[in-house]
């Protein structure tokens, strides 16, 4: 696929913009593609609706909006009403099945991670519930190699959390 | 980060943090601001950055004073700069009007946000079109630039610079929350690489009294603070030689024509316009991140076999009237697309009319650029 478009939803504190960040990352400095990372959040910095949007593209990106899904990161409940219309027919939903409920069947694979209770039982910090997401996400799509990804997560998350994000990310890598 | 003033790289890099780097690139040393979403990254890079390599920034009290100090910190001969949002720029716009007077050089960022008055600060907007050319009372020419990506923020920060400095006036960088907040691959290149400019100041030595410092239509030497020119700055008109004259309506003219022909008679070599629209019946005209929805577009629009091109004004003051002029004698239809209600519309409509169709669409949601397909269908529509 040429171009494939993700949105992640969640709220304020749970990184999403980071998820969007690292994709973006792996993909432009280490897989020779193309990506553009976009986000917007209300003014609370945590428990406000935050929302990313990554293209990653072999070719140079135009429109840099994602405007259809293939890939929808459902972090937060209210995620589902406000985007699950947008995805793609025969796109994927990725949700945090502690926290996201309401995911009906659709014209879509639902892919089911209890992301925030792994996280909070085996790193005991549910912060990197989001990279188990990401690390399930390359399992099951190959979107990006697992070297990149692990290098985009060097490089951008600070020294003293390196360890513990690299853990969840690869815990998510082996969750299935 | 080495603490180098231009960090020579291949990033992943926010648009804010690009612009704050493209700044110090083209030879910053002094900004002033006050934060403001969505414009803060560029101050905070800049907080960071300037006083790396001597530089400084100050955080003001408000935006007023923010504009202010950038202006005295360009009459002690520094460049500088200002970034801030909507909001911010209706509070500075007074002491803009004094630095194209007084013929500052400055560099002026503004990160566009849905509006008007505070409105939703994350969204961007291209609602400030119109205010960077007309919000400033009396009539003045302005240069603003409108990137559409991170590594534009970069490239036309460095152009404003150089432009503020050759023509001695602040200079524009329209962007809006979304270009701002984009992230997406940032080439810097070596320092040798990137040309900058700096003012023409008077010869050292030269009479003071002697000094033609202001309204030259070719751009006066800029006689700085600090190097014994004792120059007469003042917001009133004046002479070429800075005097004030309140009384003969003919100094009143010259002030006035001076100051916009100093950026007209410069026209062509400031104006910056991508085209595509080689045979083309039916032409997309836009700027910004919208242009790049419109390229989308109009590459899957011929794929169908419709003859559609595009125009992108990089520049959009002073507006580019002969070259929409120029493209639309051979177009049939002209759309305008920008992500407002047609702010810029008007006056490409008033160039296109005689020749081509114009007509505009507006974004489903304003906040949100074209969806190409929505712009595809508007295409087939004229296209029959």
């Amino acid at each position: 696929m040429s171009r494939t478009e993700i949105l992640i939803g969640g709220v304020g504190g749970q990184g999403v913009v980071l998820s969007g960040i690292l994709l973006g990352t792996a993909a432009t400095l280490f897989e020779g593609k193309q990506a553009v990372q976009t986000q917007s959040y209300s003014s609370e910095l945590r428990g406000g609706s935050a929302r990313a949007e990554v293209i990653i593209s072999e070719e140079p990106v135009s429109d840099p909006q994602v405007r259809r899904p293939d890939i929808l990161i459902a972090l937060a409940e209210e995620a589902i009403p406000r985007y699950v219309e947008r995805i793609r027919s025969k796109g994927l939903l990725v949700i945090d099945s502690d926290l996201v409920k309401g995911a009906k069947p659709g014209d879509y694979e639902i892919l089911s991670i209890p992301a925030t209770s792994i996280a909070d039982k085996e790193m005991g910090n549910i912060v990197v519930a989001n990279l188990i997401i990401l690390g399930a996400l390359l399992k099951k799509t190959g979107l990006l190699s697992v070297e990149s990804m692990e290098k985009a997560i060097e490089v951008s998350v600070p020294k003293k959390a390196t360890a513990m994000n690299l853990k969840a990310f690869r815990r998510g890598l082996g969750l299935f | 980060m080495n603490g180098k003033r231009v960090q020579t790289g291949r990033y992943f890099m926010m648009g804010n943090v690009a612009c704050a780097e493209g700044a110090l690139a083209a030879g910053c040393e002094f900004s002033a601001g006050y934060p403001i979403t969505p414009a803060t990254e560029v101050a905070n890079r800049l907080a960071e950055r300037l006083p790396q390599v001597g530089g400084a920034f100050f955080q003001m009290e408000d935006e007023i004073s923010a504009i202010a100090a950038v202006v005295g910190a360009s009459w002690a001969g520094k460049k500088s700069m200002t970034v801030t949002s909507g909001p911010g720029i209706s509070l500075m716009l007074e002491n803009i009007g004094f630095a194209i007077g007084v013929e500052t050089p400055c560099v002026i960022v503004n990160v566009q946000r849905g509006a008007p008055t505070t409105g939703m600060p994350t969204v961007g907007v291209q609602g400030d079109m119109v205010q960077a050319k007309r919000g400033s009372h009396g009539d003045y020419e302005i240069i603003a630039l409108c990137p559409s990506s991170p590594q534009e923020m970069f490239d036309h920060t460095v152009i404003a610079f150089n432009y503020a400095e050759r023509y001695r006036t602040p200079v524009f960088i329209l962007s809006d929350a979304f270009v701002g907040h984009m992230r997406e691959e940032v080439v810097i290149p070596e320092p040798e690489k990137i040309k900058t400019e700096y003012r023409k100041i008077p010869e050292p030595g030269t009479d003071p009294q002697k000094i033609k410092g202001f309204l030259d239509e070719d751009v006066a030497p800029m006689p700085i603070f600090g190097r014994g020119f004792k120059a007469h700055v003042t917001s009133s008109c004046h002479d070429e030689y800075g005097k004030r004259n309140l009384i003969d309506i003919s100094a009143l003219d010259n002030f006035i024509r001076k100051l916009s022909n100093k950026i007209l008679k410069h026209k062509e070599e400031i104006t910056l316009i991508e085209r595509d629209y080689e045979g083309a019946e039916i032409v997309l005209v836009s700027y910004g991140a919208v242009a790049r929805a419109a390229a989308m577009a109009a590459a899957q629009g011929r794929k169908e076999g419709i003859p559609v091109g595009t125009l992108r004004l990089i520049t959009v003051w002073p507006f580019p009237g002969e070259e929409i002029e120029k493209m639309a004698r051979g177009a049939k239809h002209v759309i305008v697309l920008e992500n407002n209600l047609g702010q810029i519309y008007p006056y490409i409509k008033a160039e296109a009319a005689h020749d081509a169709e114009v007509s505009f669409l507006p974004p489903r949601l304003v906040g949100e650029i074209q969806d190409p397909e929505d712009i595809l269908r508007k295409i087939r529509e004229v296209s029959k």
